[in-house]
């Protein structure tokens, strides 16, 4: 009975804009202040007040549009959207409905089938709402709720996309790819942990072939793209079941319990969405000319995909390699830098590229955390790969190394001094190690006179662990086989 | 009883700047009157009394210490209509819902006007929210025509505009969605001036209808409805649809030629046949006549769309509306009826802080936003809007100005249109037109008619309130109508 | 045009507005009237006329981005029917 089943997916995503202060105020826009610290007449919605247009936020909303590869509207008007709501002062929230910023964009994606566009049906601007704090556990058992109404009036872009997502991993794919862009282009921080990104998920199901759009649920509200995944993956499956059983799928809002992995429905509403849009009375329109636009697009920095193909073909990166190193701009930023700073052209640039992809990458998802919440910068980096070419220590202490530089943020240099990790490279020291180490593996020796060549590199092995990896491995490698040769008279190849 | 509270803002200012009156003597005069009068006509709502004369004593003192920058309004005692929020003032829109609202902000205006050395005496009453043409719906009290106590100052600024009349203020501020501001001050019989969209800020004054709302000065003669103007006109960064050729209106001067040679007025034809009464039609062809003695010719001039206007009018004032009075939600500030629900707190809260007028209003006004009613209603007031713009275009394509009555009728008597909010509407049936197209106008007294003041409007350009100002002065220097007072409290 | 009276009620709900018996009679026949008065806007041609949302031709009015003092929390509280801790209370939320 059950043929498979495709996921449609739409997504809805708020980010908040980087600007200083609100969009129609001049409240400050910085998280974490105590509640209800950075309101004024105007964001708490006091009789009599007027919003007047943060012109920062217009910009950066007009570049995210650039970004994303919309086209900017030339005309386009704020309207209200109406709703009561506590953390909504004003009883509307001031948006765009009808002629919104930015239409049809895309956003291209890497997936197993190779890249795929996701369509950006609209970006608007709008105003952001407070935050509700409930006292007690869940809204079901608060007996009140408390209004912070700092948030309220922070600038927001909606970006809307087009149905164009087929699975959990495509909406993570995009939510990345549209993260790091935004970032790249300098309209958002998108700090997650913040709420600085949070996005609404429009899901359906059909019979894998089909081309006829399923009833969608709405799930509201996602601060975390693990959450979007696990959610998409429960509702869709939730659906198809439903589906099998012969069930109508009901379009309605659901919320997603994360604790429980599963969606719920919210309950049902006391009338319908009907929220009285019409264009807000007290701002004028928006009228943008094409030399406003194109000033904005010169400026729009480079961004994720340009600097790939800039790393693929001024360093030779792999397509891969330079995909890792540009997701995370801070990481781009500082690989860049790295390269910059240790001057060695292309080859040098394979160097780096490897520490970043392989032990910082490491590093940081070992830690969860972010370059920027590590002391380390690219000098130390540096600093580090020029005490390996130069032969002071080896690739393999230059990982412990590394590690401790992000780790404390000293340089290479003073770690290496500190705990005496310069490589060994006195021949007549080593001599002598080998010695200690023939004479504690007879097995070894045993092994080395009936020709076996492997002997040696298990005896280097046992040098670099008695002199805790400082011993030069080519050195040690050269003179346990002399004194192999010494000891038992036989040279093996 | 005193002679000060009979002169105008700009008499007294200059008594002031020259030592003959102190400020404090002009402010003990109004208090005077207030006490002695105010208990029959309700103007007010709050008497601002103790700022009032801790405001002059500092202003004496600033003109003993030979301070000569005081400004053009020192020394004048002004009423603000109380949708104009004053910073640590109750601010109460004559609602049950705002009734202990105190503002942590002043309106731009009021910021002006204190700039200009002004003294606020107090905060007049008004319809609820500014939703009324008689002031009979103020949550808290009734406010008489001082020409005829059993009647209605008309409204919504009728504390205002009974304010100036009964000489409880050198001047008012009042608001003028519909005609708020005329149509008291016709039926007052005092001058009432909405000016052009945009001319004024309207940054703290409690929205109405927001693409209709203008702030403007009721005052007892025109050279005082200039001087206040220049004072409250300007651009303003904090209201978006403030305009910037606004600040031109700060140099108003009224030209002290008494001729209106060149200039050219149009009578709108449809403003004469809605219901006019048979005295005010008198009243406002004398006025017009007199106007062409003066040297202005006069024709006559169709609007054809007025009859549609009143019904545009509603829907897009009413939508704006119910828009503008969703944050009076009992979360923030104003009323809240105790429940135990989100729900239930939003529904009494709204049933017990807003009057019947203003419940109407918010209906009619969701009504028309509603989901399937949105083209049929809102978008298509404002397209008939559009219509009647293009109208007034052509008009001033021949003319300068236009005049017609403001008031269909004089003032009524008290409870006589309440239970009839159609025939409540009418009244505004002349005035309104102006706002939806954004122009200034004015109404000056010209004459009584069965003893009660008639209003003659004259409407203008865009900011071309220089022009209006202009045949309204020349108009009032040729005739007598605005010396009448009434004679309460003599 | 007559409005239904599960009309009035519908529309009262979505502006969060209690109605007492008497209200809701009263307004349902006066809106019905007034709605009936409106029905002369039928009568205007409006094709291919574009609505005005703004009567003046005002068009990217905008400030810099710069923070400005906000109010303190108190002030920012000093006119709430109720506060506490700093922040707005409102009974419990049932509806979405
Ligand atoms: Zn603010």
């Amino acid at each position: 009975m059950s043929r498979e089943y495709e996921i449609v997916v739409g997504l809805e995503v708020h980010v908040e804009l980087a600007t200083k202060s609100k969009i129609f105020c001049g409240c400050s826009t910085a998280f974490g202040a105590e509640p209800n610290t950075q309101t004024c007449p105007v964001c708490l919605g006091m009789p009599g007040t007027l919003p007047v247009l943060n012109q920062q936020a217009l910009e950066y909303a007009i570049r995210a549009g650039l970004a994303l590869n919309c086209t900017i509207n030339k005309y386009s008007k704020f309207d209200r959207k109406q709703y009561f709501y506590p953390d909504l002062p004003k009883g509307y929230q001031i948006s765009q409905h009808d002629l919104p910023l930015c239409e049809h964009g895309y956003v291209e994606i890497d997936t197993p089938e190779g890249p795929r566009r996701i369509g950006i049906r609209r970006i608007h601007l709008e105003e952001d709402a407070g935050k509700n704090i409930h006292a007690g556990d869940n809204i079901a058992s608060a007996q009140a709720s408390y209004i912070d109404l700092n948030r309220c009036g922070v600038p927001l872009i909606e970006i809307v996309t087009e149905p164009d997502i087929r699975s959990p991993e495509e909406a993570r794919a995009f939510l990345e790819k549209l993260r790091s862009i935004l970032i790249y282009a300098g309209v958002s921080e998108a700090k997650l942990q913040e709420g600085q990104m949070r996005a609404d998920v429009n899901v359906s199901v059909r019979p894998k072939g089909s081309t006829a759009l399923g009833t969608r649920t709405e799930l509201k509200n996602l601060g975390s793209f693990r959450s979007v995944v696990r959610a998409i993956e429960y509702e869709a499956r939730r659906q198809w079941e439903a589906l099998q059983r012969g069930e109508e799928i009901v379009q309605e809002t659901r919320a997603f319990d994360e604790e429980r992995g599963i969606t719920l429905s919210l309950r049902s509403k006391e009338e319908a969405h009907d929220y009285r849009y019409f264009p807000e009375p007290d701002l004028p329109p928006i009228v943008l000319t094409d030399a406003e636009i194109e000033r904005i697009r010169a400026q729009l920095p480079e961004l994720p995909d340009a600097r790939k193909r800039r790393y693929m073909e001024a360093y030779g990166l792999s397509a891969y390699d330079a995909g890792v190193i540009v997701r995370d701009k801070a990481v781009a930023d500082f690989f860049e830098a790295a390269v910059a700073a240790y001057g060695k052209g292309a080859e040098g640039a394979k160097t780096v590229a490897n520490w970043v992809i392989n032990e910082l990458a490491r590093i940081l998802n070992e830690k969860n955390a972010e370059l920027a919440q590590t002391p380390l910068t690219p000098d130390h980096l540096v600093g580090m790969l020029k005490l390996v070419d130069a032969g002071t220590i080896s690739g393999k202490i230059a990982k412990d190394v590394f590690a401790e530089m992000v780790e404390t943020g000293k340089s290479a240099e003073e770690i290496v001094k500190e705990k005496g990790l310069v490589q060994l490279t006195d021949e007549a020291a080593l001599a002598e190690i080998a010695l200690q180490v023939i004479e504690a593996n007879p097995k070894a020796v045993e092994d080395w006179k009936k020709g076996k060549a492997t002997a040696a590199q298990f005896l280097v092995g046992q040098m670099m662990k008695a002199t805790r990896g400082r011993a030069n491995p080519q050195l040690a490698n050269k003179v346990i086989r002399a004194k192999l040769a010494e000891v038992t008279g036989v040279t093996n190849e | 009883m005193s002679a000060t509270t009979k002169l105008t803002a700009t008499r007294l200012n200059r008594l002031f700047l020259a030592g003959e009156l102190s400020a404090e003597e002009i402010v003990e005069a109004y208090i005077e009157r207030i006490q002695a009068v105010d208990g029959q006509v309700g103007a007010y709502l709050t008497v601002t009394a103790a700022e009032a004369r801790e405001r002059a004593r500092k202003l004496d003192a600033r003109r003993k210490a030979g301070d000569t920058d005081l400004g053009p309004l020192a020394g004048v005692p002004i009423a603000i209509k109380d949708n104009i929020c004053t910073q640590g003032i109750r601010t109460t829109c004559a609602s049950r819902i705002l009734e202990n609202f105190v503002p942590p902000y002043d309106a731009t205006v009021v910021s002006r006007l204190q700039a200009a050395g002004a003294i606020i005496i107090g905060k007049t009453n008004l319809d609820e929210f500014a939703m009324g043409s008689s002031t009979e719906n103020s949550a808290f009290q009734v406010t008489r025509n001082p020409w005829d106590l059993s009647r209605v100052p008309g409204g919504s600024s009728g504390g205002s505009a009974a304010a100036v009349a009964a000489d409880l203020c050198a001047a008012a501020l009042g608001s003028d969605t519909g005609g708020s501001i005329r149509q008291p001050a016709a039926l007052c019989g005092v001058v009432g001036l909405k000016p052009t969209y945009g001319a004024v800020s309207r940054y703290g004054l409690v929205a109405f209808a927001s693409s209709l709302d203008q702030i403007g000065p009721i005052t007892k003669d025109v050279a005082d409805a200039a001087l206040l103007l220049s004072v409250i006109a300007g651009h303003d960064r904090r209201d978006s649809t403030s305009h910037p050729d606004a600040d031109r209106l700060q140099r108003i001067q009224l030209s002290g030629d008494a001729s209106l040679s060149g200039v050219r007025v149009g009578v709108p034809r449809e403003y004469f046949a809605q219901g006019v009464e048979p005295g005010v039609r008198q009243a406002v062809e004398e006025a017009i006549a007199k106007l062409r003695e003066l040297g202005a010719t006069v024709d006559e001039v169709s609007l054809p769309h007025t009859e549609y206007a009143l019904d545009a009018y509603y829907i897009v004032a009413t939508a704006e509306a119910s828009s503008n009075l969703a944050r009076y939600d009992g979360v923030r500030y104003g009323l809240r009826a105790e429940a135990d629900s989100l729900l239930e707190m939003y529904l009494r809260t709204r049933q017990q802080g807003f009057g019947l007028e203003v419940k109407r209003r918010i209906m009619l006004g969701t009504y028309a936003l509603s989901a399937g009613y949105y083209d049929a209603y809102y978008k298509k007031a404002q397209q008939v809007r559009t219509l009647v713009i293009r109208d007034f275009e052509a008009a001033f394509r021949r003319f300068d100005v236009l005049v017609a009555p403001t008031s269909p009728t004089v003032a009524w008597g008290l409870g006589e249109r309440v239970e009839d909010p159609l025939a409540m509407y009418m009244a505004d049936i002349l005035t309104l037109p102006a706002n939806l197209a954004g122009l200034p106008a004015i109404s000056i007294p010209c004459g009584l008619s069965q003893g009660l003041p008639v209003g003659l409007q004259i409407i203008g350009r865009h900011f071309d309130e220089p022009t209006v100002l202009r045949v309204a002065y020349a108009y009032e220097k040729a005739t007598q109508h605005h010396q009448a007072r009434p004679a309460l409290g003599q | 045009m007559a409005i239904s009276r599960a009309e009035v009620e519908h529309i009262a709900r979505l502006a969060r507005l209690g109605l007492s018996e008497e209200e809701m009679e009263a307004l349902t026949e006066q809106l019905g009237r007034i709605l009936a008065h409106m029905e002369v806007l039928r009568q205007v041609d409006t094709r291919d006329v574009p609505p005005t949302y703004h009567v003046l031709p005002l068009q990217n009015v905008l400030r810099t981005d710069t923070v400005q003092e906000s109010l303190s929390q108190e002030a920012a509280l000093r006119n709430a029917p109720q506060a506490e801790a700093g922040a707005f209370k409102v009974p419990k939320i049932t509806e979405g």
